[in-house]
C-alpha cells in the first residue's frame, strides 16, 4: 500500500475504511502504573507535587506513557493509524508534524493498574496548503481502559502529513564540456568515476584527449582503458584573471602525467594554490557541478 | 478569580533535560536523542518530545494550584519545536471558573515563537 501514490479520492475513500473500523484495541502495558516510573517521571519533568507518590497515583499527563512501545523491537499490532500514514507517505506526504494534543482524565490512575490502549482513526481533512506545503491532517484518537474495561483517559491527536518543498534543482554549470562520439566513452566513465584512457583498437596505443583515429597505426578502431587514477603534475598554470563564469579565481590549471602513459589536462584541488608544485603526486577526485556534470579533478595524494 | 495571572516558569532545556524528559516518557525517537540525527533530518537541534509538553504544562498548572488540584484535561495546540539550548516560558491565566472548576490558558513561549498554546481545566483546590 505505501509503494502507490494515492489519489486524493482514494485518500479521503481510505480515510472512511480506517474510521469505519471503529476503536481497535492494543497490547496492553509491558508494565502496570508504578512507582519507579512515575519517580522517574516526575525527577525528569522538575514536578514537585508530592499528591503521586504520597497517594499511588500516576500524574495524569503521563497517560500515554504507559503503553509506550519504547526500544521494544519486533512486530506490533497494526492500528487504523498505521495504514493511513503509510498511504500518505506513499503519496508523497512523507513530512509529519504534530498540531494539537488534547486529554482528558476520568480520574488519576492508581500504582497495580494495568493499561490497555484502544485507537480510532477520526478522519482526514485536506488536501491543504499549508505553511510547510500542502498536506493533509489526520486525527485520531485514543481511550485508555483499565482491566475492567474502565476507560480513565482520552486523547485526541492531530498531524499534518505534508509534501516537503521540492528541493531547488543546482543552479546549472555554466561550461559544459562538448560531448560527441569521439569523447562520449570519456564522460559516461566520469560518471560512473572511472578515468577512461582511450586506445587504439589494433595497436592498442593510447591517446588523450581522445579523437577518431590512431596518431600511430592510422586505425579508426577505439577502444578505452581504465586509468588506475594517479598521476603526477607535469606543468600547470595559477588563473586569475579574467573572471571565469562559475569558478572562484584563483584556481590551478594541471597538466597531469598519468603512469599509463599520457597527460591529461584538470583543476588541481584540494591543495592552497602557494603549495602546488611540479612533480607533486595527485589522485584523482570526481566534482559533481550541477544535476548533470562530473567533472575530474586532481587532489594531492 | 477569572484575570488571575499564574507566576511565570522558565525551563532552560539543556541537552540534559531533553534527553531525560524523552526517555522518562518512554520516548526513544531519535530526533529528541541523537543530536546528528536530528540536523541531518533539518532540525536545529534535539528538541523536547510533546509527551513532555503536556507534562510541563501539567506541571506549570499544579505548581501554582497546589497538590490538591486535580487536572481535568489539558489542550494543547502546538507551535514551533522547543531546541535544546533554547529556553521554555510559561504564563497563564484563568479564564474560566465554573463551580470548583477553573480554566486556565497557558502559553510556552522559546525564542522561536509559541512552542505551545493552550488551557488546562481542574478542579480543586
Amino acid at each position: 500500500m505505501s509503494g502507490r501514490a494515492m489519489t486524493e479520492e482514494e485518500l479521503h475513500e481510505l480515510a472512511g475504511k480506517q474510521v469505519a473500523l471503529g476503536e481497535v484495541r492494543g497490547a496492553p502495558a509491558a508494565d502496570p502504573v508504578n512507582v519507579p516510573m512515575i519517580r522517574h517521571w516526575l525527577t525528569a519533568m522538575g514536578d514537585e507535587n508530592p499528591r503521586y507518590l504520597e497517594q499511588g497515583l500516576a500524574p495524569p499527563a503521563m497517560a500515554q506513557v504507559w503503553t509506550m512501545p519504547g526500544l521494544r523491537r519486533g512486530p506490533r499490532e497494526r492500528s487504523p493509524v498505521d495504514d493511513m500514514m503509510a498511504a500518505l507517505d506513499g503519496s508523497g506526504y512523507t513530512g509529519v508534524v504534530a498540531t494539537n494534543c488534547e486529554q482528558t482524565y476520568h480520574r488519576y490512575v492508581r500504582v497495580g493498574e494495568r493499561l490497555t490502549p484502544a485507537t480510532r482513526f477520526s478522519g482526514l481533512a485536506g488536501p491543504k496548503r499549508t505553511a510547510l506545503g500542502v498536506g493533509y491532517f489526520a486525527t485520531w484518537n485514543i481511550t485508555w481502559y483499565t482491566e475492567d474495561d474502565e476507560p480513565v483517559a482520552d486523547m485526541m491527536f492531530r498531524v499534518l502529513k505534508f509534501r516537503p518543498p521540492e528541493r531547488k534543482a543546482t543552479e546549472p554549470y555554466p561550461l559544459q564540456p562538448a560531448v560527441n562520439q569521439d569523447t562520449a566513452f570519456f564522460w559516461e566513465g566520469v560518471t560512473k568515476g572511472e578515468l577512461r584512457v582511450q586506445s587504439c583498437a589494433d595497436c592498442g596505443e593510447l591517446r588523450h584527449p581522445p579523437g577518431p583515429l590512431c596518431p600511430r597505426c592510422r586505425s579508426t578502431e577505439r577502444a578505452y582503458r581504465l586509468a588506475a587514477g594517479t598521476g603526477t603534475l607535469f606543468s600547470y598554470v595559477v588563473h586569475h584573471y579574467p573572471p571565469v563564469p562559475g569558478r572562484q579565481a584563483p584556481f590551478v590549471v594541471g597538466v597531469v602525467e598519468l603512469p599509463e602513459g599520457v597527460r591529461i589536462v584538470g583543476n588541481v584541488v584540494d591543495c592552497p594554490v602557494e603549495e602546488v608544485r611540479i612533480g607533486m603526486p595527485l589522485r584523482v577526485t570526481y566534482r559533481r557541478m550541477d544535476d548533470r556534470l562530473v567533472l575530474p579533478m586532481w587532489a594531492p595524494a | 478569580m477569572i484575570g488571575t495571572a499564574l507566576p511565570e516558569l522558565s525551563i532552560d532545556l539543556t541537552p540534559t533535560v531533553v534527553v531525560a524528559t524523552a526517555l522518562a516518557t518512554m520516548d526513544y525517537t531519535p530526533v529528541h536523542h541523537d543530536t546528528a540525527l536530528a540536523r541531518a533530518q533539518g532540525s536545529t537541534d534535539i528538541f523536547l518530545n510533546i509527551l513532555t509538553t503536556m507534562g510541563l504544562v501539567e506541571r506549570y498548572v499544579t505548581d501554582w494550584a497546589g497538590p490538591a488540584a486535580v487536572i481535568r484535561s489539558i489542550d494543547v495546540k502546538l507551535g514551533v519545536p522547543a531546541y535544546a539550548g533554547d529556553r521554555l516560558t510559561f504564563s497563564g491565566t484563568v479564564v474560566a471558573g465554573e463551580g470548583d472548576r477553573l480554566t486556565v490558558e497557558v502559553r510556552g513561549r522559546v525564542s522561536l515563537g509559541e512552542h505551545a498554546t493552550g488551557t488546562v481545566t481542574l478542579e480543586g483546590p
